[in-house]
């Protein structure tokens, strides 16, 4: 192959790096107006009354909306708990939850006019954790706190804890995780009486241009949405921008006039998704030789005041919950809980971290307790062709589960590291190593809950000058999307990757093509554009043919007809003037799952990733500070398409992998105000922390991805907290079952 | 309220305008300069990915008024490159420390006035002259290894 598998410059670094590259903010239109939101500041309350009249006068101020100006006041993906902008007499949820915005010539005008705003508000009791929300007094939403179940119930959990030598029950608790990614949220609105526009900082413009056109009651073939270079989004820009982009639609609405809406830090914090806190309790049975035989386990997670994606997320959960071994007897609850806190939501893993940091931890106390090494009771338990996951889906291709395992175990030389650990530790009172291993499992797409998005459309053209543009509805929003489209269509077409651009999607150019989430881009984007270069080739082939040439090669990605070589420019060129169709648009979606949710068994997703990594961390006993020296990784994602690209998406993920497990911490006061809202007190990992990292790609190829490719967005960053759990534990013998392992809470348990 | 007037160099050329007194020089290089390199990633000073170059010093310029650029000598990214010094930039982009490009020029910014001084830094000068710069998405080492490449470069050109 000629690009694909090839160390390339990704196609938008020089324009980013050379300060181009535009994103939402650096746009501006005539007439443009700035908005500011209008925060309650009680988590928890009746909104009595509210009065802009006095904003309404302030200088510079053009309009402001309440819930009276919104056409369709109701939202939420799965059921519609929420408002654009709180009712008088509705029920105020968190303290950031929306009641008025305001339009104003300047963005300065309209911050001023937000403490004009008057309203008062019937406080009640904010419910603030998960067991405060089991009570059920008082009831944040709809009927009960505990608002969803799902569950998995697989071969017979008894007979499993009966058959077994060893049982650990072991209790766990994760904190937030605040995205952070650098680019606040931003949106720019046009509404121009008969046609909206709508620029934005975002993952998912359809999902923007669905609940747009929802709230405004407005046909989907009058809303355009355009994606602009997305800053990091992690899951942090799946549904939130719908949210922002509303805002301004509306008070574009309103005023018939451009309005930019863009979040400061501390509103990005206050008002936008984080990782859920989860609270489990597993009870794993084994036998004496490391055989997992059963596990059961609870999981509640934090959801906020909304419940927005978080029955997506619990189907994460819930199928992820055994991490990525071979087990027969299951049984899993996982349960949505609504808190009077920021409502919580997709972030890179998507409810896995929470569940596969308990399992891996459970697997290195049974290992302790069984006298087995921790790399070798995962390869035991570890799964294979043949093997059934968790839902009792069995695999038929691509695991490269156990290569993963002896990989990281070969690179990091193991038996080496843990002579020089344990050597390093004789030697230091007060600084102790550790050693940790996880071994996980992602499901790659949507799968089984959310397979009426799984479809992606993809344009290829060909310009007559032999350049192509390709058009996607998947987003790059820096992991990297773009560039491996330029290569596939570079591969297949012989066309030089510089001579490939791929354009921001546009919900008017491209159809639907469901959310850039769940580590799907490559397989799904991937193969439609996949197809429609394919169409394009077999139309030039065919029209050569009828030419008279008999032998055409696409050879290392150059044409040779009849023996001779013809550069791409020249091929378009004249299959142009030929009529030749050069503009092919491709379709992909995947066989239908089989998938029974009473039990919650079956075929949960398309393919799989595998994860290793072995962590090495050092403690300071006297400061209670946990550092990550080094850490080895291996990935299962099928071929490599770009190496370049995917080695830096594993350091990032480790990297932030390492921010949940021993840093980042959302804190509230007692009235459920948010703590924590800029970088200063949320501590994010700076060019200081960083470990050195190793990677190394086991190459299972998946008959269905694109040239053999699965995905890695988000299987990057699994395995990395609960390996420095375990590398923590291992250093200081304390049994290590909360994230994330701050400072004060080594101290504690020292 | 009554306009201030600066001048100051702003990429190599003195430039003259208006300012209100309590205007940001991030707002003011963005919005009336049209220097959009300059990014606003937390207004507070913690994010560096407003950092411009004042008096050959890395600053973050949401924590500056525009007031306060009267005199100095003013460089953005957008100067940088158009000088003709794209030797950082294109290490960045080569070694694959551009990911989601948000972090990217405030970083390249910092990177110069390391560079400027000291053409040889050791990983430990590198991670000093950057520690006032986020960056979410590449997990920082193949920033590291961009700094080392852009001063592998500039000294080859140097030599
Ligand atoms: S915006 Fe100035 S440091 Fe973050
Ligand atoms: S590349 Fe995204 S923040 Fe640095």
């Amino acid at each position: 192959m000629r690009v694909i598998g090839k160390r390339v410059r990704r196609i938008d670094a020089i324009e980013k790096a050379f300060g181009k590259a535009k994103f939402t903010n650096d746009l501006s239109f005539p007439r443009m107006l700035h908005a500011a939101v209008v925060y309650p500041g009680v988590a928890h309350g009746v909104l009595r009354s509210l009065d802009v009249s006095e904003a309404l006068k302030a200088p510079g101020v053009v309009a402001i909306a309440t819930y009276k100006n919104v056409p369709n006041n109701e939202m939420g993906i799965v059921t519609k708990d929420m408002h654009v902008l709180v009712p008088v007499g509705g029920k105020i949820r968190f303290e950031a939850d929306p009641i008025a915005i305001i339009a104003a010539e300047t963005r300065e005008a309209a911050e001023e006019a937000t403490s004009l705003v008057n309203f008062d508000v019937e406080e009640l009791q904010p419910v603030l954790t998960i067991d405060e929300a089991l009570r059920d007094d008082p009831i944040v939403n709809g009927e009960r706190n505990v608002a969803f179940q799902r569950k998995i119930r697989r071969g017979d959990i008894e007979k499993g804890f009966q058959e077994s030598d060893l049982i650990l029950e072991m209790d766990f608790e994760t904190g937030y995780q605040e995205h952070a990614y650098l680019e606040p949220q931003s949106i720019i609105a046009l509404w121009d009486g008969d046609n909206l526009t709508i620029y934005g900082s975002m993952q998912c413009p359809f999902y923007v241009h669905n609940d747009v056109a929802e709230v405004l009651k407005l046909p989907l073939n009058r809303v355009t949405v355009i994606q602009m270079e997305t800053g990091g989004g992690f899951g942090g820009k799946e549904d939130v921008p719908s949210y922002i982009a509303v805002k301004a639609a509306l008070l574009s609405y309103l005023t018939k006039r451009p309005v930019k809406l863009v979040y400061n830090r501390d509103m990005d914090f206050r008002e936008t998704s984080k990782r859920h806190p989860s609270k489990s309790h597993y009870k794993v049975g084994f036998t004496k030789d490391g055989k997992i035989k059963a596990v059961k386990a609870a999981v509640y997670l934090d959801m906020g005041a909304y419940s927005t994606l978080t029955p997506i997320v619990m189907y994460r959960s819930l199928t992820h919950a055994a991490s990525a071994y071979d087990v027969e007897n299951i049984f899993v609850d996982v349960y949505g809980v609504y808190t009077n806190k920021v409502p919580t939501g997709a972030f890179r893993g998507f409810g896995s971290p929470q569940v596969l940091f308990a399992m891996e931890r459970v697997m290195d106390e049974a290992a302790k307790r069984l006298g087995m090494d921790p790399w070798e009771i995962r390869y035991k338990n570890a799964l294979e062709i043949g093997k059934a996951t968790a839902t009792g889906h069995v695999l038929e291709e691509s695991v490269g589960a156990k290569e993963t395992l002896e990989i990281v175990r070969e690179i990091s030389d193991y038996e080496r590291l843990k002579e020089e650990v344990r050597k390093f530790n004789e030697g230091n009172k007060y600084k102790k190593r550790g050693l940790g291993w996880a071994h996980t499992i992602y499901g790659v797409s949507l799968g089984a809950a959310g397979q009426p998005l799984d479809a992606s459309s993809g344009e290829v053209h060909v310009k007559m000058d032999g350049t192509v543009l390709v058009m996607i509805g998947g987003t790059e929003m820096g992991q990297g999307a773009k560039t491996v489209m330029a290569l596939i269509v570079s591969e297949i077409l012989g066309v030089d990757v510089d001579n490939v651009r791929v354009m921001q999607p546009n919900t008017s150019i491209v159809q639907d093509s469901g959310p850039t989430v769940a580590s799907r881009t490559t397989v799904f984007s991937g193969n439609a554009i996949r197809i429609a270069a394919e169409r394009i080739r077999d139309n030039i082939i065919e029209y050569l043919k009828s030419k008279g040439v008999e032998d055409i090669k696409i050879e290392n990605g150059y044409w040779i007809a009849d023996g001779k070589e013809i550069p791409f420019s020249e091929i378009a060129r004249e299959a142009n003037a030929a009529n030749v169709k050069l503009a092919e648009m491709g379709w992909f979606s995947t066989p239908k799952l089989n998938f029974d949710f009473e039990t919650g068994t079956g075929e949960a997703y398309v393919s799989y990733t595998f994860s290793t990594q072995l962590s090495l961390v050092e403690v300071d006993l006297l400061t209670g500070k946990v550092e990550l020296k080094e850490a080895w990784v291996s990935h299962d994602i099928g071929k490599v398409l770009n190496p370049v690209g995917a080695e830096g998406q594993v350091e990032g993920g480790v990297v932030q992998g390492m921010g949940y497990a021993i840093s980042e911490e959302i804190k509230h006061d007692e009235n459920g105000r948010m703590l924590t809202t800029n970088f200063n007190n949320y501590i994010v990992p700076t060019i200081r922390d960083i470990p050195r990292v190793h990677v190394k790609f086991a190459e299972s190829p998946f008959s269905k991805g694109p040239f053999g490719a699965k995905g890695l967005g988000e299987p990057s960053l699994m395995s990395s907290p609960p390996s420095i759990a375990n590398a923590v534990t291992d250093a200081l013998g304390i049994l290590i079952n909360r994230l994330p392992i701050t400072p004060e809470e080594v101290l504690l348990k020292l | 309220m009554i306009a201030i007037k600066i001048s100051f160099k702003l990429n190599g050329k003195w430039v003259e305008a208006d300012v209100e007194p309590y205007k940001r020089a991030l707002d003011f290089l963005r919005d009336d300069m049209g220097m959009t390199s300059v990014k606003e990633g937390c207004s507070e000073g913690e994010c560096g990915a407003c950092t411009i170059i004042v008096n050959g010093r890395n600053v973050h310029s949401c924590l500056m008024l525009a007031v306060e650029l009267d005199g100095k000598d003013v460089w953005t990214l957008e100067g940088i490159i158009e000088s003709g010094e794209t030797y950082i930039s294109e290490a960045y982009a080569d070694v694959g420390a551009v990911q989601c490009g948000f972090c990217t020029p405030g970083f390249i910014v910092s990177t110069k006035v390391l560079l400027d001084e000291n053409p040889n830094p050791k990983e430990e000068d590198i991670k000093k002259a950057l520690e006032g710069n986020i960056c979410r998405c590449t997990g920082y080492a193949r920033i590291i290894e961009a700094v080392k490449e852009a001063a592998r470069r500039k000294r080859g050109d140097a030599s």
